[in-house]
Formats: structure tokens, sequence, C-alpha cells
């Protein structure tokens, strides 16, 4: 009614006009840094990319047009196939176990107040410094020959690591790299330890009353009130984990080696595009990993629905 | 215990309550040694390769390899002085300067623009605006690996290859969808009333951004600078992409040259070049390490 009285003012009408397009000026000045970036490094290149990916491109020479003979000659590109298998292998056994790693330290830390700053500041730190490219040095000095984590595993019986440690055995170089990202299960563990904190204690206290075990407690109560959360670290963790890269590339001394065994995707990707400038080929190969982490998230969100519950969802 | 009978119920509830607090906590107190024992030995095992590291940097360098020992050997520091020496005639102090330029560049680029969106986004209604959000967020999930290809390409085109400008403009347009979420999450959280009184002294977008917003955005804006300075100063793909000469090297790509140069044996030199490329990150760690947490807590930030 008021609404209705006020349009057909017209007065009021120019003057709620005048305050809009005032408005949607000021929106677009504030906004412009963002706009030309998100247009000019981002959705602008996205498209150049798709272009590229149908043509062959060395940088030097005008690309030419090949329809989807790149697209093609992955599916027969043995260096692709296996990149493709170590960087889901990577995601597959990485994810899952620094994800529960950093649930399981975070209810650890989640019932005792005292210390809890400094404990979560000490595991968290690694998920700062991991990725450095000072890390994945000292990574491979401690991987390496008979470094200290060989002398640990013969001390537990483990077979003797075959020549070059674990840094040269093609069947370890990527358990080590599952290591390192296991090592900074800090970040999620916080975001973890954050949603714990929005869990009422009296759904634990009333669980508790009713004869629930510790066990039953993390089931029907911790599990669905921290789905969003635990949602929310799974999608983000499984991106991150596509796009591994420093620390293979330093490992492996910018080679993906020993027998390809850490060529992940990035690193191949890398090799084609800014070494062999097979610009057409890497964007083909961008453009790939662009739809493989789409479908995943999509997946995700798909079963989102049936096990994440959002407060006030099943009334 | 108490006569009256109307608040009997609610109180013997209480009662059972307090017993239940009170036998959780004997039970807690009863595992408090329990869990901290276990909670120091899991900080053992998380810090025991940085430990290394450090230890390692005092030791000589055959002595680092299979010593899972901890304690220095009397190297000194020599390791430290001979990374000081520089690579290849370029000095240490170079690598450290470079490395600074683009860090400093970067706070100073991300504050400005992604302050700028996170506003428009938080505050000011405008046609498009949640077109443009949905596309914001997209960035945050997309590899960047589909934009770096046509980046490179033009930049090679412009003759911008070796210089710092590929690493510094995205930042100056707010490519961090990041820093503009963790903003626009913080500026959501400020009462609307201020805009509004604002608005009624007859202040415009401008100066409620610039006189309101901006000075009680500080904790924001003091965690994003933490971690763009931290992220530009460990980032090692984009200066890895563009910089091709070693006097334009930062500390990352000056470690990994060393690493390649040094005879695989020096370990010791290398561990205390890597301490000390790590100076810095670990020197912003403990001088706002609640800060760091914090922001990953709120706006679960990659770390």
């Amino acid at each position: 009614m008021a609404g209705t009285t006020i349009a057909r003012d017209p007065v009021r009408a120019r003057a709620r006009r005048r305050s809009r397009d005032r408005s949607t000026r000021a929106g677009y000045a504030f906004l412009s840094p963002w706009l030309i970036g998100f247009l000019g490094l981002t959705a602008g290149p996205m498209i150049a990319s798709l272009y590229l990916s149908f043509t062959d491109y060395n940088l030097f020479t005008a690309p030419t047009f090949i329809g989807l003979e790149n697209y093609q000659r992955l599916l027969t590109d043995s260096n692709f196939l296996q990149a493709a298998k170590v960087t889901a292998l990577y995601v597959v056994f990485g994810t899952p176990v620094k994800l529960a790693a950093a649930l399981a330290v975070a209810m650890l830390l989640h019932n005792s107040r005292r210390g809890q700053g400094f404990y979560r500041s000490a595991y968290y730190l690694p998920s700062l410094i991991g990725g450095s490219v000072s890390i994945a040095i000292v990574w491979k000095a401690m991987f390496i020959d008979e470094g200290i984590v060989a002398r640990i595993g013969e001390v537990f019986g483990a077979a003797p690591a075959a020549d070059g440690g674990w840094v040269g055995d093609p069947g370890r170089t990527l358990p080590m790299l599952i290591l390192l990202t296991v090592w900074q299960f800090g970040a999620p563990m916080v975001i973890f330890l954050a949603g714990l904190k929005q869990v009422p204690t009296e759904l634990y206290e009333a669980a508790e009353v009713d004869g629930a075990g510790p066990v039953r407690r993390f089931w029907n109560v911790t599990v669905p009130l921290l789905s969003p959360v635990l949602f929310f670290n799974l999608l983000l963790e499984t991106i991150h984990a596509f796009q591994i890269f420093n620390s293979a590339f330093i490992i492996s001394n910018g080679s993906g080696g020993p027998a390809q065994s850490t060529l992940f995707y990035t690193l191949y990707l890398y090799f084609r595009g800014f070494r062999d400038f097979q610009m057409g080929y890497a964007s083909a190969m961008a453009w790939v990993l662009v739809l493989v982490v789409g479908l995943v998230s999509l997946l995700l969100f798909r079963s989102s629905k049936s096990w994440v519950h959002y407060s006030g969802d099943d009334k | 215990m108490s006569q009256t009978p109307a608040p009997a119920a609610p109180r013997a509830d209480h009662q059972q309550s307090v017993r239940l607090r009170r036998r959780a906590e004997a039970r807690r107190t009863g595992g408090s040694i329990l869990f901290h024992a276990f909670a120091l030995a899991v900080v053992v095992v998380i810090l025991y390769p940085a430990v290394w590291m450090l230890m390692s940097s005092f030791k000589e360098s055959s002595e680092i390899v299979g010593s899972v020992s901890l304690a220095p050997t009397g190297g000194g520091f020599e390791n430290y002085a001979k990374a000081l020496e520089g690579i290849g005639g370029i000095s240490f102090w170079t690598f450290v300067c470079n490395s600074l330029i683009l860090a400093v560049g970067s706070v100073v680029g991300i504050l400005l623009s992604c302050s700028f969106a996170a506003y428009a986004f938080a505050r000011v209604r405008f046609r498009g605006r949640n077109l443009f959000f949905v596309c914001m967020i997209a960035t945050m999930l997309l590899p960047f690996h589909v934009v770096i290809i046509p980046q490179y390409i033009v930049f090679n085109e412009l003759g911008m290859i070796n210089t710092y400008w590929p690493l510094l403009l995205g930042k100056f347009l707010a490519t961090d969808a990041f820093f503009v979420f963790l903003m626009i999450q913080f500026i959501r959280g400020l009462p609307r009333e201020l805009d509004e009184a604002a608005v009624i002294d007859g202040a415009g977008h401008p100066r409620i951004f610039f006189s309101i917003i901006l000075p009680l955005m500080k904790p924001a804006l003091v965690t994003s600078a933490i971690f763009a300075f931290i992220w530009s100063w460990n980032d090692f793909f984009g200066p890895l992409l563009y910089l091709k000469e070693p006097g334009m090297y930062t500390m990352p790509l000056a470690l990994r040259l060393y690493v390649d140069q040094t005879s695989t044996s020096d370990y010791g030199a290398q561990m205390a070049m890597a301490i000390l490329s790590l100076l810095p990150v670990l020197l912003f760690f403990f001088a706002f390490q609640r800060q760091l947490v914090g922001g990953v807590a709120t706006q679960g930030l990659k770390g």
C-alpha cells in the first residue's frame, strides 16, 4: 500500500530514482578495480585459453586452428594419463586423511580449555609454511638416501629404502608428499574448532542424559551439526589438492621424477606450456582441469544435500 | 532442600545438571594429564621437521642427513656465513629486497582494491551486484592455471617478462577474492545504523567509506595484510613464470637456485638459507598468531 502511493507520487519517485542512480554510480566506482581485474585478468583470459585450446600455438608464430586435436591427443598421451593418475591418487588419499586428522585433533582440543590456544597455534604453524620452497627442501633432506625417515623406519622394521631413499623410490614419493599435506592439517583443524564452538553444549548433555555413549554422540550430534563446516573443508581442500605444485617441483628437482611418480597435473601443464611452449596443448590441459574440478565440486554440492544439515533445516 | 513446591522441579533439574557437569569435570581432570601428554606428543611430532631444520642449519653438512639427533655438532654459524655470501655474485640482500618490494606492493594493492570491492558488495545497492558477487565467489574456486597462459602471452607481448608488473597488477585489481570475501564478512558485521546516520547527515558513499567503514575495518585489514605479505613472500609459481634474471629473483627462487648450484651434499648451507627465507614468515607468525588463527577460524582462509 505504502509502496504504491510512493510509486505514484512523481516527486518522490524521481527522488528515489535519483538516489538509486547515485547508488549505482558509487557501486560501480568502488567495484571498478575488481571489475577491471575480473574482466581483464580472469574472464577474458578464460575465454582466450578456451580458444587457444583449439589451436596450435608456440608463442612465436600465429596460432593455427586445429579443432579438437589437442583434446584427442590428451587421451593418448601417456604422460598426461600418468599426471592425471598421480594427481587423482593424491587427492583421493591425501584429502580424507588430512581432514580426518584435522577433525580428530579438533575434537580433542575442543574439550580442553587449558592450553587450547597454544596447541592451536602450534598445530597451525605447518599450514603457514608447508607450501614454501624451504619446507620442500627440508622434506627432501629428511627423506633422502639414508635420511632420518629411513633410519626411523628401520627401527620399526621397515624395509630399507632403495637407492636415494624415499625421494629416489617411485613407490614412496607419493606417500611422502601425502605426508607433507597431512602435516598441514592445522588450517582445516582451526575451522573445525570454530565449528565445534557453535554446537550447543546442551545437546551433548541431553544426549548424555539419554544414555548416548561417546561414539553415538559423535555420529548423532557432532557430525550432523558440523556437516556444513565439514563440507566447506572438504570442498576447499579437494580443490586445493588438485593444484599441488611447489613441493613436487622442488622435491623432484623440477623433473616430476623419479619415473614420473611426482608428475602432478600442474607440473605437466607447466612443462608443456612454459618449457615446450605448447600453449594450445597446455590450454587444453587447463580447461580439462577446470572441468574436472567443476565436476567434482558439483558432485560434492549434489551429495551435500543428503548429508549436510543446516540448522533449522529439518523442522 | 527447598520447602516451596513450585520452584522445586526446576531446581531438582538444575541439581541434576550440576551433578552431571561435576562428574564430567572430574572425568575431565582425570583425563587432563593424558590429554596434555598426547597433545604435547603431537606438538613434538608436528614441530620436529621445523626444529630439525633449525638445528641442521648449525651442523656440518656431513652430519645432517641420517641424523635423528637435534643437537648441533659445532658447525656454528659457518652455514649462515656461507648462505649470506649470495649466489653467483648477487648479494643475498638483493633477493631479500626483491621479495620485500613484491610483498609490500602486494599488501598495499590488496588492501586498497579489496576494501573498495568489499564495500561495494557489502554496502552499496546497485544493479548487477548479485551477479558479480557470484562471479567473485566462483573465482575463489577456479584453478588459476586456466588464466596463466593467456596472461603470460599478453605480458610477453607487452614486454613485461622479467619485471614485477605481472606479479603486482592483479593485486591492485582485487583478483585475490579471498581477501574481498574476508572484508565483506567483516563489513556485514558492522552496524548499519552508522551508515544511516551518516546518510541523514548528508554523507555520500565515498565519505561513508573513508571516514566510517575504513577506520572500523582495521582488524580485517590487519589480518589481510599479514596473509598478503606471507603469501607473497612464499609465492613460488608466479616468480618462476615471470622472473628470468637472477638479479630479479625473490627468496624462494634464489633458494631453489642455491640448491641447484651447491653440491647436493651441502645441506648445512641449504638449511641455513631455508631458515633465512622463512624467517619473516616465522616472525609474523609469532607476532600475529592470534590474528592469523582467528582469520582462518572466521573466514576459512587457507594458510
